[in-house]
């Protein structure tokens, strides 16, 4: 299946490869380094490239490209979810993805993808299992092993490998019990000029904590699981369980994991939680434009909105801004032509305001379309959705766990046209 | 924290660098080496570090070669696992160094860790020698036989690595192929599958036996194997299975239904004569691959997305929308890859999306393959209902930033003035507006989109011809004015006075034009010639000359053929007098469809439908088959033993042969006196045994059993009738029968889980007979053992009526959809003597399937309970019959036990009937009232009961009597008594039921038996069934 991976900084040098199968010369990157040179715009890369005698499959995860080559038929989703769990893995164990930690850690890296893949086939690519064979690294381990000559890899096989539940080690212990499970909704809507809404929806996810002792078995339910329209599982969940009773009822990984994401059915309306008053305009006659915008709340549920941030692609045409913030800062780049705002708490009190002049290269005819805003904001303590956990069961084991369930709104994809 | 400890961990390796730098400034191979053969085992890890990191950078480190190979053997894990790495990447280049290392993985493969044997075999199976083939298939064959799954997982992964090495092994790989399939772990069958699919994957006579194991073993399997299974099993049940779409193939868009409509005749016929009905096993792959639509990988939901596409009926299909949407939320990539199958999809079937078309509205930061794509979709979604929303959308999109998007929009409102007449021309007056914006590319687009709906639709539109001529002199882009000219010419007509003018200015900037304008200006010049040559002449002259010598050869080619075609010459032959017909021929007008409209000749979610080419190993996947190939190959008709049964089989086998062994000796002496004489009792015993097999639910069996077990019932039947005859024969072999019984006991056990697990096989059909027989030798016994009973002929039978009443032993609400009946099939208890029979039918009235069924805590905890076997898998609206066996010890008590799936357990108990607690005896009159007279006084129990008249004629007495207990009939000489014997099951005593006629329907009910508080329950029982009708 995958033949081999290159991974590809910015500037597109190739700083990592490995083979599964035999080797393939790095030359065959020279057709996606002419792909990306026609995109101009790296997002613009095509996933699914065609070279005459490889395909290639390519992510683009931070700033870096992991390109795979392929030589057979294989369904492209396969390819690249897997290699989005490596970007994940790889963030698992050093906290970021970026060049300068891969380098870092390269023999693990190496160790990794090793054990990862076996013949282009995937082998291990839970977390868990994982972390059995090449343990992450640590201060203390690096000393230790510095001085020992010990060794981060494992020798005997994960026990997650052969049970039914790869996802959980066996032998678990900890001194404090305890389970938490953050419940983050995501807006995603457009809205237009006038601040009525293209369309909007809720997309949320609930991230668990679980660090509990031995084997327990949860079982979470809902005050409203109806509003629950569409949902994915980790592979833990018992689907039928859910089918027929609604509830989640899992034995769960150790650590931190995803449990679920869903979507809140769309006949339910959206409350958009602020509004946008704005004013962007492009004069016809000289070099300039204004620029006025104001936000206020909208449909909060009486909880202060915290982080909110506004993003703005300029033209290209426009050159600088000369703005003044009654809160917050705001910067201009110059080089991509974006304008963020940041403005962090919202005062329902005193709105914030964005006002000022952008000056325009001359010459250029004046930008057709005005650009549209991207807002980002946070609520605590706010499913917007009105989704509940209502309790969290634990048999299996005697003890008492400590649960905590916390409620997050975000903006996600939040864009208003102008 | 994670950061923090990252910048230490920094600092660490730094420090290590500098420990060694300071030993030596520059590290080259040299030292390299001399690190790997120094003895420190620190030392030789560093060494191997840096290697593996110059591996990485892609750096050459084959020279190192001995060096590394050395240490293969190494102590620590590390250090190995790095060497393996090296050793993996050079073997091929240095073949000789590398056949040293063989004897190492080779010694590794026979490890007591499985961890080991299976790193072992991997590396082994990566070392790209063709020399050590034969090891590799030596070490395959065996790791595929490994008591380990993840050993036998590793060389399902090896095959295909020999495969790529050494294709003349396919013969021997698929063997082993053969055998890993039938292999019933969950972490063999993704990899196993993913073999076949490289290795032979037109062997699909492999599947048939494996297809349900695969089907429900799926959900279970990890998510990697699931994405090959599902697409392996698409292709399989397109070769398998007869098309599930002739009744409805009626596609959502109208103009498919009209184009249908004319065979939809034909189709009725065909329908009415033979209805389809889908085969169960294309039912249970869709059924057990809809829960992983819910997967958190992407590749799995496109999986089973496309399975539903390609093999469910087409009503049904619409469930994956839903999926696949939420898909979108995910990576950028992901989103592609998805979007390019919505396409292909919504083409055929716009209903499915149309409902989420807001989820595919175009967001400013989105990538422009992604923007495209939306926008092809949103196309393919466009009808008369929603196109005024489509195409307001569509304006915010064409002011756009990115004008290659705006462009792609304009195209796009270009296909849905073509497809929806209605909006045609609201489309075409947008699109003019277009003609003045300010980018050149938009209005290149527009004008381009415009020609193509003028060609369309032609009539009255000069004003926009008129209005593009005004334009022409501002636009630039080139395809755009060869548009225009083109339409200049095509409808010259219309404007009559534009037209020349137009190729007037063309004649003034002719040399400074692109090519594509200057053909498009000859073609012009030559279309005006014919219809205007009055005013067009000289001009056409003109560029016919500048034409003739252009640079470029297509343009001097063009010149000379249409100067050849429209001036008339003496040279010029028949073809001049045709050019009008030739140039001014009514041209078809363009058709503007998707450009995915032909993607669905690719299974989706390939890569050759990404990239809309046939890539290099890409399964066709065939059409249905007209007639289904035979449904029976996938039948699996020894469903093997759980391996831990094995050993407690062979048992069995060797105990059968005893047991027949002693039987045959038996039968020997008793055929030695052979008196025959027919007994009605047998003969009942005949047939109330079948009837009461054929009632327990067993599942069919084949005709070889069937009469081989008549057989043997003859046998023992005729030993019966010979016991009866010749009491002292069968006492001689008395010892024999101890012999058995002791044997019955302890085989006993193990029928329980076979007879559950499997179709009944005639060596459990022997076991029930030889119960029977058990219970006939018993009660032998015990006429032989206690002498007071030696008199009467006692003999338990089976009774001719079998009354099934059905209790209910868990309702389906209060059991999650698992309900339970129980009824007590009156049958000896097979599992031990003292034990009643009860058969429990258990039905999954849910919607998805019940997994593990099985018998948990009992109540009291004294309480004997033959459990039945843990029933692993109960499909919705399945149900399934099962035996247990229950030791009431003669008492009502009921039996509380829980039961219990995998995830709930349900507190159920069973209360029989104190007429369930007996065994019928048959015994003779004589007999009986001997047998009463010594059961008085204490041991007697008596009433006066009223009956109802229905009940007075004495078979309606018996059929209520017997309704009640479970009792034999003892034929009376007077016509006034009824009489009724039996056992209780437990201890073997005697219950008798005498029933004394009075005048006017009423009768004394008398019990003789030593169990009392029996007798009373039964009275009250008996009296109440007699009472009523």
């Amino acid at each position: 299946m995958i033949h081999s991976l290159f991974l590809i900084n910015q500037s597109g040098d190739i700083f990592l490869e490995k083979h599964w199968k035999s080797v393939i010369g790095r030359s065959v990157c020279d057709y996606f380094f002419e792909a990306k040179e026609k995109a101009v715009d790296p997002e613009n890369v095509a996933p699914v490239l065609q070279t005459p005698h490889h395909y290639l499959i390519s992510i683009l995860r931070g700033k870096l490209f992991f390109l795979s080559v392929i030589q057979t038929e294989v369904p492209p989703l396969f390819v690249i979810e897997f290699l989005h769990r490596v970007a994940d893995t790889f963030q698992d164990y050093f906290g970021d993805c970026s060049e300068g930690v891969i380098k870092d850690n390269l023999v693990t890296v190496y160790e990794l993808l090793e054990e990862m893949l076996d013949n282009g086939f995937p082998l291990a690519t839970e977390s868990n299992v994982l972390k059995e064979m090449i343990r992450p690294p640590t201060i203390l381990r690096s000393v230790v092993n510095t001085l020992t000559g010990g060794s981060n890899v494992g020798d005997t096989l994960p026990t997650g490998q052969l049970s039914n539940i790869p996802w959980r080690r066996a032998g678990v212990k900890y001194t404090n019990n305890e389970a938490y499970f953050d419940v983050i909704e995501e807006i995603d809507a457009i809205l237009d000029k006038s601040g009525t809404t293209v369309c909007a929806e809720i997309q949320g996810v609930i991230e668990a904590c679980v660090r509990l002792t031995g084997m327990p078995d949860l079982t979470l339910s809902f005050m409203n699981p109806r509003l629950l329209d569409d949902v994915s599982f980790h592979p833990c969940v018992r689907f039928k369980r859910w089918e027929s009773e609604r509830v989640l009822s899992f034995i769960p990984p150790d650590g931190n994991f995803t449990l679920m994401t869903y979507h809140v059915s769309s006949q339910n309306l959206v409350a958009i939680p602020v509004y946008v008053k704005q004013n962007i305009s492009f004069f016809e006659t000289g070099p300039c434009g204004r620029l006025d915008i104001t936000i206020g709340p909208k449909q909060t549920m009486g909880k202060t909105v915290e982080g909110l941030m506004v993003t703005i692609h300029m033209p290209k045409a426009v050159l600088s801004a000369n703005l003044t913030a009654t809160q917050g800062n705001y910067s201009y780049d110059l080089a991509t032509k974006v304008l963020v705002w940041d403005i962090g708490k919202l005062n329902p009190q005193k709105l914030p305001n964005l006002r000022g002049s952008l000056s325009m290269q001359a010459g250029v005819p004046r930008p057709e379309e005005n650009p549209s805003l991207n807002i980002e904001l946070k609520i605590q303590q706010l499913a917007i959705s009105g989704l509940k956990v209502s309790r969290l069961d634990m048999y299996g084991e005697k003890y008492k766990p400590f649960k905590g369930v916390k409620y997050v709104t975000k903006a996600g994809k939040f864009q208003v046209r102008t | 924290m994670s950061v923090c400890s990252h910048a230490s961990m920094l600092t660490v390796i730094k420090i290590k660098f500098h420990v060694i730098n300071s030993k030596s400034s520059v590290l080259r191979n040299d030292d390299l080496k001399e690190m790997l053969e120094s003895s420190k085992e620190s030392l030789k890890l560093e060494a191997m570090k840096r290697i593996v990191g110059l591996i990485a950078k892609g750096k050459n480190a084959s020279e190192l070669f001995p060096a590394v190979v050395k240490n293969v053997a190494s102590k620590n894990i590390e250090l190995k696992k790095l060497v393996y790495v090296y050793l993996v990447r050079y073997a091929e280049e240095q073949q000789d160094l590398a056949l040293l290392s063989i004897s190492t993985f080779q010694r590794a493969l026979k490890d007591p860790n499985q961890f080991i044997r299976a790193s072992a075999l991997r590396v082994l199976s990566s070392i790209r020698v063709p020399i050590i083939v034969p090891i590799m298939m030596l070490a395959i064959k065996e790791a595929a036989a490994d008591l380990s799954p993840y050993v036998r997982k590793t060389s399902a992964h090896a095959i295909q690595k020999l495969y790529s090495l050494d294709p003349e092994q396919k013969e021997q790989l698929i063997e082993v192929i053969e055998k890993l399939l039938k292999d019933k772990s969950t972490l063999v069958a993704g990899s196993v599958v993913m073999a076949f699919e490289e290795v032979c994957p037109d062997r699909i006579d492999l599947i048939h036996k494996n297809y349900r194991k695969l089907c429900n073993l799926l959900v279970d399997v990890e998510e990697w194997g699931q994405v090959v299974i599902i697409s392996m099993l698409t292709r399989y049940a397109r070769t398998q299975f007869i098309s599930p779409w002739k009744e409805d193939a009626v596609f959502d868009g109208n103009n498919e239904k009209t184009f249908y409509e004319s065979d939809s005749e034909e189709k009725k016929d065909q329908t009415e004569n033979k209805p389809y009905i889908m085969d169960p096993d294309h039912r249970l792959l869709l059924r057990n691959t809809k829960p992983l639509l819910q997967s958190r990988n992407t590749a799995v939901v496109m999986s089973v997305a496309q399975l539903y596409w390609h093999l469910a009926p087409k009503h049904e299909v619409s469930i994956v929308t839903k999926s696949l949407v939420r898909l979108l939320r995910s990576h950028r990539e992901v989103q592609y890859i998805v979007l390019q199958n919505i396409a292909t999809m919504s083409i055929q079937r716009k209903g499915m999306f149309e409902p989420f078309m807001k989820s595919f509205y175009v967001r400013s930061t989105d990538a422009t393959h992604i923007k495209t794509l939306k926008l092809e979709i949103l196309t393919n979604l466009a009808n008369e209902a929603n196109i005024s929303t489509i195409l307001r959308e569509f304006q915010t999109y064409v002011k756009s930033q990115d004008k290659a998007f705006a462009a792609a929009t304009i195209q796009a409102i270009g296909r849905c003035a073509t497809n929806i007449s209605e909006v045609t021309d609201t489309c075409l007056n947008g699109l003019v507006l277009l003609l003045s914006n300010r980018d050149e590319t938009v209005v290149a687009e527009s004008v381009v989109v415009i020609k193509k709906l003028l060609q369309t639709q032609p009539t009255q539109h000069s004003e926009i011809i008129k209005h593009m001529a005004k334009l022409f002199d501002n636009i630039t882009v080139p395809m755009a004015r060869a548009s225009i000219l083109w339409l200049m010419g095509e409808y010259c007509e219309r404007v009559p006075k534009i037209a020349p003018d137009v190729l007037r200015k063309m004649a003034k900037t002719f040399t400074a034009e692109e090519d594509i304008v200057k053909l498009q200006t000859v073609n012009l010049a030559a279309k005006l010639y014919l219809i205007n040559s009055k005013q067009t002449k000289l001009l056409t002259q003109y560029i016919l000359n500048l034409g003739k010598y252009d640079q470029n050869y297509d343009i001097r080619d063009r010149t000379r053929f249409i100067r050849q075609l429209i001036v008339p010459n003496e040279k010029s032959g028949a073809l001049n007098k045709y050019a009008r017909r030739i140039l001014l021929a009514p041209k078809p007008a363009p058709v503007l469809e998707s450009s995915f409209k032909d993607r669905d000749r690719y299974q989706l979610g390939t890569l050759s439908h990404s990239l809309n080419i046939k890539a290099s190993g890409y399964q066709e996947l065939c059409d249905w088959p007209a007639v289904a190939p035979d449904q029976s190959v996938r039948n699996v008709e020894v469903i093997d033993p759980v391996r831990s049964h094995i050993a407690a089989l062979d048992e069995r086998n060797l105990c059968k042969q005893e047991f027949f062994s002693v039987l045959n000796m038996y039968m020997n002496v008793c055929s030695e006196s052979g008196s025959e004489s027919e007994d009605s009792s047998e003969d009942s015993e005949e047939t109330s045994s079948d009837s009461g097999k054929s009632s327990s639910g067993s599942e069919e069996s084949s005709s070889e059993s069937e009469s081989e077990q008549k057989k043997k019932k003859k046998k023992m039947k005729k030993m019966a009738l010979q016991k009866k005859s010749k009491p002292t024969a069968a006492d001689r072999y008395m010892s024999h029968l101890l012999y058995v019984q002791p044997f019955l006991v302890v085989s006993c056990p193990h029928i329980g889980p076979l007879r559950d697990a499997s179709p009944r096989s005639d060596n459990q059909r022997v076991y029930f007979i030889s119960t029977q027989l058990l219970q006939k030798i018993k009660s032998r016994l015990i006429k032989s053992t206690l002498p007071s009973r030696v008199s009467c002929l006692v003999q338990v039978t089976t009774p001719s009526f079998g009354p099934v009443k059905t209790y209910e032993l868990l309702h389906h609400m209060t059991g999650k959809g698992l309900s339970a009946k129980y009824h007590f099939p009156r049958q000896p208890c097979l599992y031990q003597p003292s034990m009643v029979a009860v058969q429990v039918i258990l039905t999954n009235s849910s919607d998805h399937s019940l997994e593990e069924i099985h018998i948990g805590d009992r109540n009291p905890a004294s309480l004997n309970i033959h459990c039945f076997n843990t029933i692993e898998r109960l499909e919705p609206e399945a149900s399934v019959t099962v035996s247990m066996g229950v030791d009431f010890s003669d008492s009502t008590q009921a039996a509380n036990f829980q039961l219990c799936t995998n995830t709930d357990q349900f507190s159920v108990s069973i209360q029989p009937a104190v007429g369930e607690l007996l065994m019928p005896s048959t015994m003779a009159e004589q007999d009986f009232i001997k047998e009463q007279g010594k059961l008085q006084g204490m041991n007697e129990t008596s009433q006066t009961v009223t009956m109802a008249t229905a009940n007075t004629s004495s078979q309606a007495i018996s059929k209520q009597v017997l309704s009640v207990a479970n009792v034999g009939v003892v034929s009376s000489s007077q016509s006034n008594f009824h009489r009724f014997a039996g056992r209780t099951v437990s201890s073997g005593a005697l219950v008798l039921v005498t029933l004394e006629m009075k005048e006017s329907s009423s009768a004394q009910l008398t019990i003789n038996t030593e169990k009392s508080v029996m007798a009373s329950m039964l009275l009250r029982d008996l009296k109440q069934a007699l009472a009523q009708v």
